[in-house]
C-alpha cells in the first residue's frame, strides 16, 4: 500500500500533462500537417507559429494587454483588501458580519449577468476600452477572495504583536507597514497568487469591456479564429504562450503555497 | 475572529474596499433589476412589466431543463473533484523537492485562460486528430462529441476535472501541511489505522480549507461558461446547455433584455442562497 502511494499523484500528473503536451505537438506543426494526418509527434518540426506571434504586433500586444490589466487587478485588489482584512480579523463594528458576507457574495455573481450592465457602466464613465476598467472590474471577485484569504492569515497571528507595538508607541500606519505586512508576507504572496490567477483566467468581462486598445490575449484568438479560416496550429502557440506567465507565478510562489497556508487559519 | 476589541472606527479601514465593490456590484446589479421589470422594444423605449418576466421564466420548460442540467453537472463535478483531491493531497509526498514539483506541474490548468482550455480540449477531443477522441475510436469506442450528447458530456466533465481537481489538491495539501507531527506521532503510540488517521485527525484538521474548496468549486462550477461554449457551444442541440450559456444565448442572441435580467436575477438568487446554505450546514458547529 505504502509502495504504490506515489502511483496516485503520478497519473493525476500525466493525465494533467496530456492535453498540454498535445497543445504543444499541435503548435510546432504546420496547420497543412495538423489537418492532413494525425501523428503524435510533429513530422515537420516548426517554429513558424511562434514567429508570426512574436513579431505580429496585434498578437503580442494582446499579451501585454492581458498582463497590464492583471497587474493592475492583483495591486489594488491585495492593497485594498490588507486594511479591510485586519479590521475584520481584530475590530467588531457594526455590520461587520453581514458586510464580511456581503463581499463574499459578490464572488458568487456570475459575470454572464452582469456582463451587459458593465459594458454601459464603463461606457457611461469614459474607461471603456482601457486597461483599468478591466482591472477594476475583475476586484469585484478579486477583492472579496483577497479579504477572505488574508483575514485568515492575519487571524493567526497573536494579537499581542499588536498590542506590544501600541505600547511601544508606534502609530498605526506605521505598524502596519513596517511591522504587520512583513509578518503575514506569505499570506500577501497566498492573495496575490489567487488575484492573478482569476484575473489572468477571466475574459468574459475582459472581452467586454474592450474592444481596440486593451484588447486581451483571448478575443484576439477569438477573432482569429473566425476571420482567417481555422489556423490551428497558430492558435495552438498562442495557446501555448498564454501557459507562460502562469507557469512563472506557480514557480515563484510554490512555497509560500506548500507553507503558507499552514500559517494562516485557511 | 474571537476576541477582537469592538470599534467603529474600523469602517474607516473597509471603506476603500465596500466602496470600490459595490461601485462594481450595486450598479450593475440595479441595471438588471430595473430590465427585469420592463419590456423594451428598441429605440430606448421601455414599459413597465412588473414580474411578468419573473412569472414566464419560473414557468418555463427551457429554464427547467437548463437549470437541471446545471444541477446535474455541479453534482457530478463536485462528487469527483472533491474525493479525488483529497485523495491525491494524501498521498502526495509531505516535503522535499517532489512536494514542490508536483505542486507547481498539478497547479498548471489553474493558470490557463479559459477559453485556452476549452480549445486545448477541444483539439484534444476531437475525433480525427485530438489524442483522446483518436484513441478512443481505435479503441473501437463510438466517441464523437460534436454529434453524441453522452460523448459531449463526458468529455465536459473530463475537463472540469482536469481544469479544477487541482484547486481542491492545493487546499488540501495545504490543511494537512498544517497537521502537527505530534498527532501523527500520538496516533502511532496509539496503534491508530491509517483509517483511524483519516477520520480523526486528518478529516477534522482539513475541515476547514474543505469547505472553502466545496463553496469554490460549487460556485465556479454553477458559473462555468467560457470553458463549455468553446468546447461544445451548447450542443449537440441543447444537451449541454448550461444555465450561463442558456441566459447568454437569450441576452445577446435574441437581444431580449427583459427575460434575459429576470433569469439572471433568479440565476443570482439560486446560487447566493445555495451557497448561504451550504456555508450554514458547514459552519454549523464551529464555536462562535
Amino acid at each position: 500500500m505504502r509502495r504504490i502511494r506515489w502511483l496516485v499523484p503520478a497519473l493525476y500528473i500525466v493525465f494533467v500533462l496530456l492535453p498540454i503536451y498535445w497543445l504543444l505537438n499541435m503548435s510546432f506543426k504546420t496547420t497543412n500537417e495538423i489537418l492532413g494526418s494525425f501523428t503524435l509527434w510533429p513530422g515537420h518540426f516548426t517554429l513558424e507559429n511562434y514567429r508570426t506571434i512574436l513579431t505580429d504586433p496585434t498578437w503580442y500586444t494582446g499579451y501585454l494587454n492581458s498582463l497590464a490589466y492583471v497587474l493592475m487587478n492583483t495591486v489594488i485588489s491585495v492593497t485594498l483588501a490588507l486594511p479591510a482584512a485586519y479590521a475584520f480579523s481584530r475590530y467588531r463594528f457594526m455590520g461587520d458580519k453581514h458586510l464580511f458576507f456581503w463581499l463574499l457574495s459578490n464572488r458568487m455573481a456570475p459575470p454572464a449577468v452582469f456582463a451587459l450592465p458593465f459594458f454601459q457602466l464603463y461606457s457611461a464613465i469614459g474607461l471603456f476600452d482601457t486597461h483599468i476598467a478591466v482591472a477594476l472590474a475583475h476586484c469585484l471577485f478579486n477583492i472579496p477572495l483577497a479579504v477572505w484569504i488574508l483575514e485568515g492569515f492575519m487571524s493567526g497571528v497573536p494579537k499581542e504583536l499588536d498590542e506590544t507595538a501600541f505600547v511601544d508607541g508606534y502609530p498605526f500606519w506605521r505598524f502596519f507597514i513596517r511591522i504587520f505586512i512583513p509578518t503575514i508576507a506569505a499570506g500577501i504572496g497566498v492573495a496575490a497568487f489567487f488575484c492573478f490567477m482569476f484575473s489572468w483566467v477571466e475574459l468574459l468581462l475582459a472581452k467586454t469591456l474592450t474592444a481596440v486598445v486593451a484588447k486581451p490575449i483571448a478575443a484576439v484568438m477569438t477573432r482569429t479564429a473566425s476571420t482567417s479560416g481555422y489556423e490551428l496550429g497558430l492558435l495552438a502557440a498562442a495557446g501555448a504562450l498564454t501557459i507562460i506567465p502562469g507557469a512563472f507565478v506557480i514557480y515563484f510562489v510554490r512555497n509560500y503555497i506548500a507553507k503558507g497556508f499552514a500559517l494562516g487559519r485557511v | 475572529m474571537s476576541g477582537r476589541t469592538p470599534n467603529q472606527k474600523a469602517w474607516f479601514l473597509v471603506l476603500p474596499v465596500v466602496v470600490l465593490v459595490a461601485f462594481n456590484a450595486v450598479i450593475p446589479l440595479m441595471t438588471v433589476v430595473n430590465y427585469s421589470v420592463q419590456e423594451t422594444f428598441g429605440d430606448n423605449q421601455f414599459f413597465f412589466e412588473g414580474v411578468t418576466w419573473f412569472e414566464q421564466i419560473l414557468h418555463s420548460s427551457r429554464f427547467h431543463d437548463a437549470l437541471q442540467r446545471q444541477l446535474l453537472f455541479t453534482a457530478i463535478v463536485l462528487a469527483i473533484e472533491i474525493p479525488l483531491g483529497v485523495a491525491i493531497a494524501l498521498a502526495m509526498p509531505r516535503r522535499g523537492p517532489w512536494a514542490s514539483t508536483c505542486l507547481v506541474l498539478m497547479a498548471m490548468p489553474l493558470l490557463i485562460p479559459w477559453n485556452v482550455v476549452g480549445a486545448m480540449w477541444n483539439i484534444f477531443a476531437l475525433p480525427d486528430i485530438g489524442l483522446l477522441g483518436y484513441s478512443l475510436n481505435a479503441l473501437g469506442f463510438d466517441y464523437n462529441f460534436t454529434r453524441q450528447p453522452l460523448s459531449a458530456w463526458s468529455t465536459l466533465i473530463a475537463m472540469d476535472v482536469w481544469h479544477w481537481t487541482s484547486l481542491v489538491v492545493l487546499l488540501a495539501y495545504a490543511g494537512l501541511s498544517a497537521i502537527p507531527n505530534a498527532f501523527y506521532e500520538a496516533a502511532k503510540i496509539d496503534g491508530a489505522s491509517a483509517w483511524a488517521v483519516f477520520c480523526y485527525i486528518q478529516l477534522p484538521k482539513m475541515k476547514r480549507v474543505l469547505m472553502i474548496a466545496v463553496l469554490l468549486r460549487f460556485m465556479d462550477s454553477f458559473m462555468i461558461y467560457t470553458e463549455a461554449i468553446v468546447l461544445t457551444g451548447g450542443g449537440p442541440g441543447n444537451a449541454t446547455s448550461l444555465l450561463s450559456i442558456d441566459l447568454v444565448k437569450i441576452a445577446l442572441g435574441q437581444f431580449d433584455l427583459g427575460p434575459a435580467a429576470a433569469m439572471s436575477l433568479i440565476y443570482f438568487l439560486i446560487i447566493l442562497l445555495l451557497s448561504w446554505i451550504f456555508y450554514a450546514v458547514m459552519t454549523r458547529d464551529e464555536p462562535q
